[in-house]
């Protein structure tokens, strides 16, 4: 069970605080946008072995929802931000590649 | 605890001795209807083989007759069912088990006796029995396998019987928190937990039996007081918690460990919980879990009296009791001689030790040798002689094929095929093994250990889980040879010995089955695993795996390392459903939500119907009525008079803020921005993939605010839905949402004599002039505030009255006592579902299942056209969902008058590519209507709406097709007048 730590309240908590909602950083499309769009965003996932970024709700906390820099395979969380922030930041960028030097964000 | 002067309980305990045994206390107990005798400190297990008793149980599969192996938790064979009643506990482990005063236990899979058990038959069949029979020969002819084959095979397998009554027993779980937690209480646990503690943080040590010091004080001189030692040390610490018969069951993600701890297991006295699970979140584990001895695969070696080495001395040591009077040592390693030691030292005879290597001269053997037992090296076990006890062994060269050279006279043999490390914990959690080939065995590899949140290393092995068998740097002991790699005994053994050698004593595995894998391509040791079963047993292979891998490399030719191990997985014991539960059940098992009128309804009977975590009034029976028969009644109150529902259980969810109208206009299908504040509008709410999720009445209650109702099960996830948008996609409108769900009362009066009732009451004008359809106010209906909706979802004449939550009941009561002239009647959850059903309402999840869009069910009014964008806008102009052969809905009207049973479907011409029918559509709700006096039915139709008055053929089990023909769904009020009052 993953421990978390939410970047609005500042808790870590356990992962049965939370609600796991998928890969972060998706770009809606919506009306006027081509199939192939349309389908990236509906359904194609990075899904990759390493740091992914993907978005969490402090459900039985704060009520938040929040990115996190985790990893598939150790289970690092390399941090997490605001589901307001575009990207990763710096901190958390940093922390990815100290373990994975040529890690880029598939945004 | 009773009769402190008597006199030693069984033929085979020893005269003195017993480390852990206090013969002031001699304890009954039963097994299999006889009354023994065993001392206070006793297992299970060393009090059955100090009465003499060899036979605990009988295999799974070829129901052969087996005794006690180990002295731990890895014992396969000794499984027994303790208790009786709600207390009975199948498959419990006799050596692990604590003997309790009148503790009553029988043996398992023997029938009807274990001394003749019919089931043996199997044994001589063996040969029939191969690994992989059940998918070889249960094939043919298909039909057989469900009628014949499963039930047959369901009757036979299965260790032990499950208990029929519920556990009386209380179970409670607890968190602990520690920096360090040193699983093992054995010398190298408690060293580390030293070490750990002079370092600072807590330290939290865990030990599975209720025994510190693990195997030091039974192997060392001076054992026992090292272990004194230490634990005097750490008692004095302050930062150090001990805590005995906690078994550490698994290690999961980020140093979370789950520990049971044994509080009063078969005292049912004892006013305690029986267990204790503790969700311990360590920073840090050490695993000091030890090692366990491996058996040899020798022809023979599951005869009762066979068991491996070191329990052998446990009992002899620990308990006085005597495995045997003449003890035979076999082994391929040192370690196993202090088991010849023990014997002697404990006046019992040692028959030879037979060692498979070619020389033994270390310090242990020297010392047997000098005690003037014979070491037969480069010697092995050609077979034993015996069926249920043994008599002796037939020796034969370990370099050969099994000609036997002699005969040894015996009636107990100690094997050692040499050492496991118990690397379970480090590998739950991702640690990875190498295979150790000097030690033979597999020990976590440094450097891939499993990692905690920061990616650092969370988890460190110590002593003889780490492959350090000896721990000689704490014990004192000298460092041994490594074991000898003895996977055959002899190292070409004839196939027929083969088939009696036994790998996995629990699964009746046996070195033949595994052979036989390889030969039939199980390459895999994953494969091969399941394949033979091996070490899927309730024990998990603890003595099985590494003999059974090295079998299966010898098989494919290839050195261990490449065959790999299979993976290890928690738990690593059994854990009871009662500790998972604990105290979450009945009851609390999960919160019950009641609204304000609950109480109410409870004293008029009402039967439940659970929505969510809510219980609603499903109806009111009265007096000796039916359900059916309330629920007509009740249907044509409110048709014919006035009917009251409590809806306080809709969601209800505030949105507020400047950019609260835009943000509606995307999470509806229609246009909420453009409501007039007053007013109120059926909403449609679906997801981006199009699909429906949700419907509800929207109201605006000013400028910049909406109140949203939402289905009773949908307020929590469409308030989440909602969060979800707002934080994550238009995170920078000014938008900020409430869940008033628990908020308010909400009653719905509902019936042509509903105004009436509230004109009763009085205090504000309900007439239609005042107070259009869809529309709302706020006042006060007999002093009471309230929120007034004019909105109907069973076509009547009909008001929602919300009211302060605290209020609700007092208004109910108020309503129900104005309504009296006019026959109020109370209605439940399925009244309301056949009051929409007659009107062709929809229901979520009666005609959504979450592949319809609105556009299915005939909706495309509440759709608004003028909207650029809402969510699900763009996966509505897919091909598939815009496509015209999509199934849509339509009424259906049975032929016969019979009802079409829910979910049925209609049927079409030809068959599929699996060759069943191809279909049409299918019932999506289906009612007797008292209002019609016939059974009414919607249901989704490939091309519904445009096939009117078609029949479709409803195939149903056990009975003729219900033909029914497509209908409007509105059945009832097409006009819609009623609604007007």
């Amino acid at each position: 069970m993953l421990l978390l730590t939410c970047p609005h309240c500042g808790i870590a908590a356990e992962e049965t605080e939370f609600n796991p909602g998928g890969e972060a950083h998706l770009k809606r499309h919506g009306p006027g946008a081509s199939d192939e769009d349309f389908e990236g965003y509906l359904f194609l996932r990075h899904n990759v072995k390493g740091p992914v970024l993907e978005r969490w709700r402090h459900s039985y906390g704060c009520g938040k929802w929040f990115l996190a820099a985790r990893d598939s395979v150790t289970l690092q969380v390399y941090g997490t931000y605001p589901a307001s922030l575009a990207h990763p930041s710096d901190e958390v960028g940093d922390s990815v590649r100290a373990a994975h030097p040529n890690w880029r964000t598939q945004i | 605890m009773s009769r402190p002067s008597a006199p030693p309980p069984g033929p085979f305990r020893l005269a003195s001795g017993g480390r852990l045994i206090d013969r002031a206390y001699s304890t009954g107990f039963r097994f299999n209807r006889r009354h023994l005798r065993g001392f206070k400190g006793d297992t299970l297990a060393s009090a059955l083989l100090g009465s003499g008793v060899a036979l605990v149980g009988r295999s799974f599969k070829y129901h052969r007759p087996r005794g006690i192996l180990a002295s731990g938790v890895e014992e396969p064979n000794a499984l027994l069912g303790l208790g009786q009643g709600g207390r009975f506990e199948p498959n419990q482990r006799a050596t692990t088990t604590a003997l309790m005063p009148g503790m009553v236990t029988e043996s398992q899979n023997a029938w009807p006796s274990l001394d003749s058990d019919v089931g043996a038959i199997n044994a001589p069949l063996w040969r029939f029995f191969p690994a992989g029979f059940y998918y070889k020969t249960f094939i043919h002819p298909r039909a057989a396998w469900l009628n014949v084959f499963e039930p047959v095979i369901r009757r036979a397998a299965g260790l032990g019987r499950a208990p029929k009554q519920a556990d009386p027993d209380r179970y409670e779980q607890a968190y602990g928190f520690a920096e360090t937690v040193v699983v093992g209480g054995g010398i190298a646990g408690l060293s580390a937990a030293r070490d750990a503690a002079r370092e600072g943080g807590r330290v939290l040590v865990l030990e599975q039996t209720p025994h510190w010091g693990g195997r030091t004080p039974v192997d060392h001189a001076g054992g026992e007081a090292r272990v004194g030692a230490l634990l005097d040390e750490l008692r004095g610490m302050e930062n150090v918690t001990l805590r005995r018969n906690t078994q550490a069951t698994g290690l999961y993600d980020h140093g979370y460990l789950l520990a049971r701890e044994s509080l009063a297991d078969h005292d049912p006295k004892a006013d305690l919980p029986r267990q204790r699970l503790w969700r311990i979140r360590a920073g840090r584990v050490i695993v000091a879990t030890g090692a366990h001895e491996r058996p040899i695969a020798f022809a023979g070696n599951d005869v009762p009296g066979v068991m491996l080495a070191s329990a052998v001395r446990d009992y002899i040591v620990n308990w006085a009791v005597a495995p045997g009077r003449r003890i035979a040592v076999v082994t391929s390693n040192d370690d196993a001689y202090r088991t010849a030691l023990a014997a002697l030292d404990a006046g019992l005879e040692v028959a030879a030790v037979i060692d498979a290597r070619p020389v033994a001269d270390g310090r242990l053997p020297q010392a047997v040798r000098a005690r003037g037992v014979e070491v037969l090296t480069g010697t092995g076990i050609a077979g034993v002689r015996g069926g249920k006890l043994i008599s002796g062994v037939d020796l034969c060269a370990q370099d050969g094929a099994g000609k036997v050279t002699g005969r040894l006279d015996c009636d107990c043999v100690a094997m050692s095929g040499g050492w496991s490390p118990v690397v379970h914990l480090w590998s739950h959690c991702g640690g990875r093994l190498l295979w150790d080939e000097p030690g033979g065995f597999f020990r976590p590899e440094p450097s891939r250990p499993p990692t905690g949140p920061d990616g650092a290393p969370n988890v460190a092995v110590v002593g003889a889980a780490d492959g350090d068998l000896a721990v000689a740097a704490l014990t004192g002991a000298e460092v041994e040879a490594p074991s000898a790699q003895v996977w055959l005994m002899p190292a070409q053994a004839t196939r027929k010995a083969r088939f009696k050698m036994w790998l996995d004593y629990q699964n009746d595995v046996k070195v033949s089955d595994v052979v036989v894998a390889a030969q039939e391509g199980f390459v895999s040791v994953e494969h091969a695993k399941r394949y033979t079963t091996l070490g899927m047993a309730t024990d998990q292979g603890k003595t099985s795996n590494v003999n059974g891998l090295a079998v299966l490399s010898e098989a494919l030719a290839q050195p261990v390392a490449a065959t790999g191990t299979t993976t290890f997985r928690p738990p690593y014991t059994p854990l009871t459903f009662g500790a998972i539960a604990a105290e979450a059940k009945g009851a609390i098992f999960q919160p019950l939500r009641r609204t304000p009128m609950h109480a109410w309804h409870e004293a008029r009977g009402a039967a439940w119907e659970p929505v969510g975590l809510w219980r609603r009034p499903y109806t009111y029976p009265q007096g000796g009525e039916t359900h059916t028969d309330a629920i007509n009644r009740e249907i044509l109150a409110v048709r014919g008079g006035v009917g009251m529902l409590d809806a306080s259980t809709l969601g209800k969810i505030l949105v507020t803020g400047p950019d609260a109208g835009r943000f509606l206009d995307m999470v509806y299908t229609g246009m909420m921005s453009s409501l007039p504040v007053g007013k109120c509008r059926y909403g449609l709410m679906c997801n981006d993939n199009g699909f429906l999720i949700d419907d509800g009445v929207v109201v605006r209650l000013a400028e910049d605010q909406w109140l949203c109702h939402t289905t009773t099960g949908g307020a929590e996830r469409i308030h989440g839905h909602m969060e979800d948008w707002l934080q994550c996609e238009w995170f920078d409108w000014k938008v900020y949402t409430a869940n008033l769900t628990e908020q308010y009362a909400q009653i719905a009066v509902v019936g042509p004599k509903a105004r009436d009732l509230l004109e009763a009451l009085g205090g504000m004008d309900v007439s239609a002039e005042a107070l259009p359809f869809m529309t709302f106010a706020d006042g006060e209906l007999g002093g009471h505030p309230v929120r007034l909706y004019r909105i109907s979802f069973s076509g009547e004449l009909s008001f929602e009255l919300a009211t302060p939550a605290g209020r609700g009941l007092a208004l109910w009561e108020a309503l129900m006592a104005a309504g009296k002239p006019f026959g109020v009647t109370p209605y439940g959850t399925e009244a309301m579902h056949v009051l929409r059903a007659e009107k062709g309402f929809i229901m979520i999840g009666d005609e959504t299942d979450g592949t319809v869009i609105p556009q299915d069910l005939n909706l495309h009014w509440a759709i608004s056209k003028k909207k650029a964008d809402f969510i699900g806008k763009r996966a509505q102009e897919r091909s598939f969902m815009a496509s015209p052969d999509r199934w849509r809905l339509v009424g259906l009207e049975s032929l016969d008058g019979r009802m079409l049973p829910d979910g049925v479907y209609a049927v079409a011409e030809g068959v599929n590519a699996n060759g069943q029918r191809n279909v049409q559509g299918r019932v999506t709700s289906t009612y007797a209507s008292p209002t019609l006096g016939r059974p009414i039915a919607m249901g989704l139709v490939a091309h519904g709406p445009e096939r009117m008055g078609e029949i479709l053929e409803f195939p149903v089990k056990g009975a003729d097709s219900v033909r029914a023909r497509i209908v409007d769904p509105v059945f009832y009020d097409k006009e819609g007048t009623r609604a007007n009052g």
